[in-house]
């Protein structure tokens, strides 16, 4: 077993390392003002955690933004804090921790959803809320605010090669379901009902999106943090629907817009010394808006100059 | 036209059912059969249980109590051989959505390709089995869609949104059709359409089932009529129970009591659900 772990391990840092020489060839086109900060290996760390995130948040986020799912997406990635907070007390690895209160409490939002006379938005904020105070409790008992700052806010640029591994792993985890599960994750998202009457177990399609969900979000943590986590859930996808009126180009785009803005964030956190969360988050949303103005059918401006032409 | 049912072989059973919607009984003491290869229609006044009807047949809802069956087998082994085709009303559906029409209608398909082997599964659809791309192909030419197959859907009118979902229904290929007021909200011809599809689907062998509040197409094409509301208000022919005395007695019956005035003993149906 022992051995097995640690040949995992070695495969992993080779990948790793393929993966980022592979980048810094991409990286070292780029005019030297822009690479040259990408020369510490601390840096290559965080920009390929960066394209991980923005890849697989930008595929989720097609499903998220089609589905209404915006606010469970931000409820589980609250929930996700006592999680990291057990695991840190137990001593296990902490995606553990966090992948199973984020699973527990989405299913305990859709048992007060389906048992009671509560709606599920209150069902959702009760239950995310109650779980964030919980990992805040614990927390300030056990660790530094400077810890809690960094599940809260991520900390891209102090990724180490165990958190970068585990990006990995479940990006290829994602990918790989996705691709698998096209077709059912397509028509359940679409049209459950049609899904239900071809036959196809739509509580397990459901509660495997939510666990993608989830992993997805364990995923970002140490990049933009647990607040920020639901913009890359949101941006990304709502940009692409903007843009689009075909699926697979809008998971297309979303993983562009994904990937740009994690990039771009970073090296802009790096160059104005501010939060690289935040510039993250800030750079997706100005591709949002430039969608809103700009998008050839659903652009505010586009459409502005339609109608004077018209009138 | 067919008069009794004495001799048809029965597609859908249904014993005993009761169904609920958020703890209000919506069906109950449903006992009806579905005659195969016959075009049935559901009449009843809104919220009749006519869509929960349905619901329970394609297995997005589950009954309180009671048996259903297809041919003789439990029903959602035929819902898993793809046999069982079921049409949406059209708000059912989020018409935003970013699918062409020829998607769309593709996914009358997934059902059956869940029993293609994995490796062509993973295939994009254009090197996919051609059976599939054929049955799509034929479906949206019988419902005069082919022109408009890279279209956006959100971007048809409500007649051609109902014609798209019609030829999903087709392209499955399914035994026994399920549909959801096909006819409501479209114009003449896109309604003459639909009924014409639907006869052609008949006239092959297939077993045709929709609710409709259509009653003059519904006198002119369908074999058997069941009239509901909350329970079973009548079955028969066209000519019996689409009278206009017939209807104006289920438009008054009140979804409080049964036409019997059976007493229903809510307390055990519920018990039954949790247990």
């Amino acid at each position: 077993m022992a051995e097995l772990m640690m040949a995992f391990g070695l495969f992993g840092d080779a990948l790793i390392a393929w993966l980022t020489s592979a980048l810094m060839v991409v990286v070292n086109l780029l005019p030297d003002s822009v690479s040259d900060s990408f020369q510490y290996a601390f840096m290559q760390r965080a920009l390929l955690t960066s394209v991980l995130v923005g890849a697989i948040c930008g595929i989720l986020s097609c499903y998220v933004v089609l589905k209404r799912w915006s606010l469970l997406g931000d409820a589980i990635s609250h929930a996700v804090l006592p999680g990291v907070a057990i695991a840190y007390l137990l001593g296990w690895p902490f995606f553990i921790g966090a992948f199973i209160t984020g699973a527990l409490t989405s299913v305990g939002i859709g048992a007060i959803e389906r048992h009671t006379r509560i709606k599920s938005d209150a069902a959702m904020g009760l239950m995310f809320t109650s779980a964030f105070a919980l990992g805040i409790v614990i927390i300030s008992k056990i660790a530094s605010s400077t810890h809690l700052m960094h599940i809260l806010f991520g900390n891209v640029l102090g990724v180490q090669p165990s958190a970068l591994l585990l990006t990995l792993v479940a990006s290829m985890i994602a990918l790989l379901v996705v691709w698998l599960a096209y077709r059912p994750l397509l028509l359940y998202a679409f049209d459950p009902l049609q899904a239900q009457a071809l036959g196809f177990n739509t509580s397990i399609i459901h509660y495997g999106l939510i666990l993608l969900l989830t992993l997805t979000i364990v995923a970002s943590l140490e990049t933009v943090g647990i607040i920020l986590v639901v913009a890359m859930l949101i941006t990304p996808g709502a940009t692409a629907h903007l843009l689009t009126d075909r699926f697979k180009t809008m998971m297309l785009i979303s993983v562009g817009v994904g990937v740009s803005s994690a990039v771009i964030g970073l090296w802009l956190s790096v160059m104005l010394d501010v939060a690289s969360g935040g510039s993250i988050v800030l750079v997706a949303t100005s591709w949002f808006f430039m969608a809103l103005l700009f998008s050839p059918k659903q652009g505010v401006l586009v459409r502005q100059w339609r109608r004077r032409s018209m009138g | 036209m067919a008069t009794t049912l004495g001799d048809a072989p029965v597609a859908i059973d249904i014993k005993g059912l009761y169904a609920a919607y958020q703890r209000q009984p919506v069906l109950e003491n449903i006992n009806l059969q579905f005659p195969a290869n016959k075009w049935t229609a559901i009449v009843g006044p809104n919220g009749a249980g006519k869509s929960t009807l349905f619901h329970v047949l394609t297995g997005s809802m589950k009954a309180l109590r009671g048996k259903v069956q297809a041919f003789g087998e439990p029903i959602s082994t035929h819902r898993k051989a793809g046999h069982i085709a079921y049409m949406a009303q059209r708000e059912a559906i989020e018409w935003d959505f970013p699918v062409s029409v020829w998607e769309t209608v593709m996914g009358g398909r997934y059902g059956h390709m869940r029993h293609d082997p994995l490796w062509r599964r993973l295939l994009p659809s254009r090197w996919y089995d051609s059976r599939h791309g054929e049955a799509v192909y034929n479906a949206l030419q019988s419902v005069d869609m082919l022109g408009l197959a890279e279209r956006p859907i959100g971007a048809l009118s409500g007649g051609q949104k109902k014609r798209v979902l019609l030829a999903r229904t087709l392209a499955q290929q399914a035994n026994i059709l399920l549909l959801d007021e096909p006819l409501a909200g479209v114009d003449p011809p896109s309604e003459q359409l639909i009924l014409d599809v639907l006869a052609r689907e008949r006239e092959a062998g297939r077993t045709v089932i929709m609710v409709t509040h259509d009653m003059p197409g519904a006198r002119r094409h369908v074999d058997h009529v069941v009239l509901i509301n909350r329970f079973i208000r009548g079955v028969g022919t066209p000519e019996e129970m689409l009278s206009d005395g017939k209807l104006a007695e289920l438009a008054v019956s009140s979804t409080e009591q049964s036409a019997d005035d059976m007493p229903i003993d809510n307390a055990s149906v519920y018990k039954a659900a949790q247990g």
